[in-house]
């Protein structure tokens, strides 16, 4: 066990090399440079800035001082918010971005697993449909169709809820984009519950336990709910996956300061060194969380046990 | 079993209704909502990439810099030129010498005097290189600024002096009418010396920030909002009504007018161009559509086929366009059709218009296919152009009406090739792939200058590669010239120049477009689309 989780931490080093270096040479092979504007500048102005960010050295020299800036934990200066280094805006937007995927991740779960066991308990009972039509909608209708809808609903024409996070003091202003992120992933984990429940349930040391006269309810949850939970943990890594990059379309129609909407602006703005940031900071996320679930299903499902 | 069922379903609502109340509990935040303050809440666009008046420049930094800083003349809300940190100025006959006398009254929102020294200090940081300053038109013009920016000459040297602490005095190359106009400008404001020796490159943050405007900086929460409060100690605080000024930062048109819509903004920076013709029967007293320093048009890459060489084919182009139909029915928001380069109602200037503009609807294509046929193509032998511009369903509508309008009068079919925005900037300043492109031009100071500076053959905006002896000539004539009604005569015939090279095709002249709450009162119109928010004020609910 210990074994294995030191190799895939060993591995997850040149993973993340290869994002880095990947990464670096996309946002500089994109058209454009990040001091662009319709307005363009006096040759000697640009010069000037060229030489304040080190954008007049050959590639390779950029990308050995970024490294060495990384090595140091120093993300180097946003292009854009001139007054701002990558590891403040990042940081700033953390807290955020995070505190709204969590949220939305334990929303899933809760929901989803609920309303998947309530469903395989009652097969193909009015309930079990309405769910599964409820799972089907939120599965097959975009974030971006969703998200407008929730705030013409509940914000511009009931007035209930803030219609953008930011500027608000409220706490409500986090449940529509966390009901907007969590809506596809209740879906999909309702879906996938109802489907491993009923493929539990029929099970035969399921049958013993009815056989000896155990509940519904005591058999679910001391026998089915662990091993039909398997599916939904393996589909964690995924989801998370899912919630980081649903966060973008989100943070942005919702107007909250998360990573996602710096990540936008900065690829538009051709903000190089926020966008590596971004994406390090991603890569190294996923990756930390992909290890985690792997190590956790090995807990959770007796069968598995890593050599 | 039924027991056990039931005992089941209870338990989850009991923990349902806990989690519920618990998140309750922890979302309703303490209420901040205070009684009698006055706060305006403005939506501003895409975020400011920095107060630092010396390192940013677009206009959503300006708006708020404009709030927070002051420079020697400021605007009213009409547009006019007005008294700001400096109570009065002279001008050297010549006009190339400025006397200001500044404000003793005038204070940094720590209490601390402004002084002409440090008018001195912030013009030398602006255009010594090691600032890496994005914007140096405004100081451009005076004595030694040009070599200071390319390194040549100390920023000592610059033509600007402090005589006494209230006394200073700038000079400049050439006479330059509009050297006031260019003063408004936020990268002309002061910044504090000592502020910034404390602070570094985070001088510019809330909690370090000292400015001498109407209002001081309280916190930027990065993509969320800025928040302002009043200056007790600015000179004018009297005049000053609203107490704080929130600007939201609004990257996206529609999301803003949800917030609009939803009561959470009082002003907007924009309208999403869809929602225009509703809103104009809905809120007929709340949209603002005035004109607006701004042209819309087609560029020509003069530097390759077919363009080159080839004026013919460019009048024929831009004559086979109804601009009339683009403004009124394409954009449709109050924009005019635009038969010249230097938009109508710019001070110092008699307006030009192209000679087509007075012709009927049949002259023109007639004379359009006329040039057309001169210019070496037909029917049979059809133009092969493309026209690029950004993604944006404005920019699309657009090019897809001129695509028809050239398809119905010349019989061509153009190609359309829509670009992400830095792609398209990319191609149309490297000049090898561009025919026709989608671009504009706002201007920054209200003057001719302004938009026919542009097309000067050595200018870096000149995106078709235009070099044309005879308009840089005019130009330069006009900017040696003192006397203002010669001055005007020049410019005036360069555009002249301009228009019958055709080296663009204007198409039309902007409009400012904001929703603006009823509430809010002293919301004035101008060519700048300038709102200083110490002239608004919030009117009592009754």
């Amino acid at each position: 066990m210990l074994r294995f989780a030191l190799l895939r931490l060993l591995w997850a080093i040149p993973t993340l090399l290869l994002v880095i270096v990947l990464a670096f040479l996309m946002v500089h092979a994109a058209p454009g440079g990040p001091f662009d504007a319709e307005r363009s500048l006096p040759p000697e102005i640009e010069a000037n800035i060229a030489e304040f960010y080190h954008l007049d050295e050959p590639l390779p020299q950029q990308f050995t001082r970024y490294l060495k800036g990384i090595l140091k934990g120093d993300f180097g200066p946003s292009y854009r918010y001139r007054d701002y280094t990558v590891a403040e805006l990042i940081g700033g937007a953390i807290l955020i971005s995070l505190k709204l995927g969590a949220l939305a991740m334990a929303l899933a779960i809760i929901i989803g697993v609920c309303a998947g066991t309530l469903a395989a308990q009652r097969r193909n009972s009015l309930l079990d449909r309405m769910t599964m039509a409820f799972a089907m909608t939120g599965i097959s209708v975009p974030v971006f169709v969703i998200a407008p809808l929730l705030i013409l609903f509940f914000a511009v024409q009931l007035r209930w809820l803030p219609a953008s996070f930011s500027g608000s003091t409220s706490g409500w202003r986090f449940l529509l984009p966390v009901i907007a992120l969590a809506l596809p992933q209740i879906a999909y984990i309702a879906r996938l519950m109802r489907a491993s429940m009923i493929d539990v349930l029929g099970s035969d040391y399921i049958r013993t336990a009815r056989a000896q006269g155990l509940g519904t309810a005591a058999i679910i949850r001391h026998h089915a709910m662990k091993p039909a939970m398997l599916p939904v943990l393996s589909y964690m890594g995924p989801a998370i996956a899912a919630v980081l990059t649903g966060s973008v379309v989100v943070e942005e129609i919702f107007g909250v300061p998360g990573v996602g909407q710096f990540f936008i602006r900065g690829a538009l703005n051709r903000d190089y060194t926020l966008v590596l940031g971004i994406v390090i900071f991603y890569a190294t996320l996923v990756i930390t969380l992909n290890f985690i679930v792997d190590v956790l299903y090995g807990f959770v499902d007796p069968r598995i046990r890593h050599r | 079993m039924r027991r056990a069922h039931k005992k089941f379903a209870i338990r989850t609502a009991i923990l349902i209704s806990l989690c519920a109340v618990g998140a309750y509990l922890y979302f309703s935040g303490p209420d901040t909502t205070l009684g009698t303050e006055s706060v305006l809440h403005r939506g501003n666009g895409p975020e400011p990439e920095s107060l630092d008046p010396h390192k940013s420049r677009s206009t959503q930094a300006a708006d708020v810099i404009r709030d927070i800083g002051e420079g020697l003349v400021g605007y009213s809300p009409e547009g006019e030129l007005v008294a700001a940190a400096a109570e009065r100025w002279e001008v050297s006959e010549d006009g190339l010498s400025y006397d200001f006398w500044l404000r003793p009254e005038a204070r940094w929102s720590s209490g601390e005097t402004v002084t002409a020294g440090q008018f001195v200090y912030s013009f030398r940081r602006l255009v010594n290189p090691e600032t890496a300053a994005f914007y140096t038109l405004a100081l451009a013009g005076i004595e030694n600024a040009s070599a200071i920016i390319a390194g040549d000459l100390p920023p000592e040297s610059l033509g600007a002096e402090a005589l006494d602490d209230f006394h200073l005095q700038i000079r400049l190359n050439n006479a330059t009418p509009y050297f006031l106009d260019l003063l408004t400008h936020p990268s002309a404001f002061p910044v504090h010396s000592g502020s910034i020796e404390q602070h570094g490159g985070a001088f510019a943050r809330a909690r370090n920030l000292l400015s001498n405007g109407a209002y001081k900086l309280d916190a930027w929460e990065l993509g969320s909002v800025i928040r302002l409060s009043r200056n007790e100690h600015y000179w004018n605080n009297a005049g000053t009504a609203i107490d704080k000024v929130y600007h939201y930062v609004t990257p996206e048109p529609q999301v803003e007018l949800n917030r609009y819509r939803a009561g959470e903004l009082d002003t907007t920076a924009s309208i999403p161009p869809e929602a225009f013709a509703a809103l104009k029967e809905e809120r007929p007293e709340e949209l603002r559509a005035s004109p607006y320093l701004g042209v819309y048009y087609y560029g020509l890459n003069l530097t390759r086929e077919p363009f080159k060489g080839n004026p013919k084919l460019r009048q024929a182009l831009s004559i086979a366009i109804d601009r009339e139909i683009l403004a009124e029915k394409i954009t449709g928001r109050g924009e005019t059709p635009a038969y010249s380069w230097v938009p109508p109602g710019v001070d110092n200037y008699e307006a030009i218009r192209s000679p087509y503009a007075d012709m009927t609807q049949e002259e023109r294509h007639a004379t359009a296919r006329r040039l057309y046929k001169e210019s070496g193509y037909s029917e049979e032998n059809p133009l092969k152009v493309e026209v690029r511009y950004n993604t944006s369903e404005t920019h699309q509508r657009i090019a897809l009406a001129i695509q028809s309008m050239w398809r119905v009068v010349l019989g061509f079919e153009a190609t359309l090739i829509n670009e992400e925005f830095q792609v398209l900037l990319y191609n149309m300043r490297n000049k090898e792939l561009t025919q026709v492109f989608r671009t504009s031009w706002i201007g920054d100071y209200n003057d001719p200058h302004s938009f026919l500076q542009v097309m000067q053959s050595d200018n870096p905006s000149n995106l078709t590669g235009y070099a044309s002896a005879e308009y840089d000539s005019l130009m330069q004539r006009a900017s040696e010239q003192s006397d203002p009604e010669w001055r005007q005569r020049y410019l005036e015939e360069a555009e002249r120049v301009l228009l019958a090279d055709h080296p663009l095709i204007p198409l039309y002249f902007y409009v400012s477009k904001h929703l603006v709450n009823r509430r809010v009162l002293g919301w004035g119109d101008n060519v700048l689309d300038y709102h200083y928010s110490q002239h608004l004020s919030i009117a009592d609910p009754d």
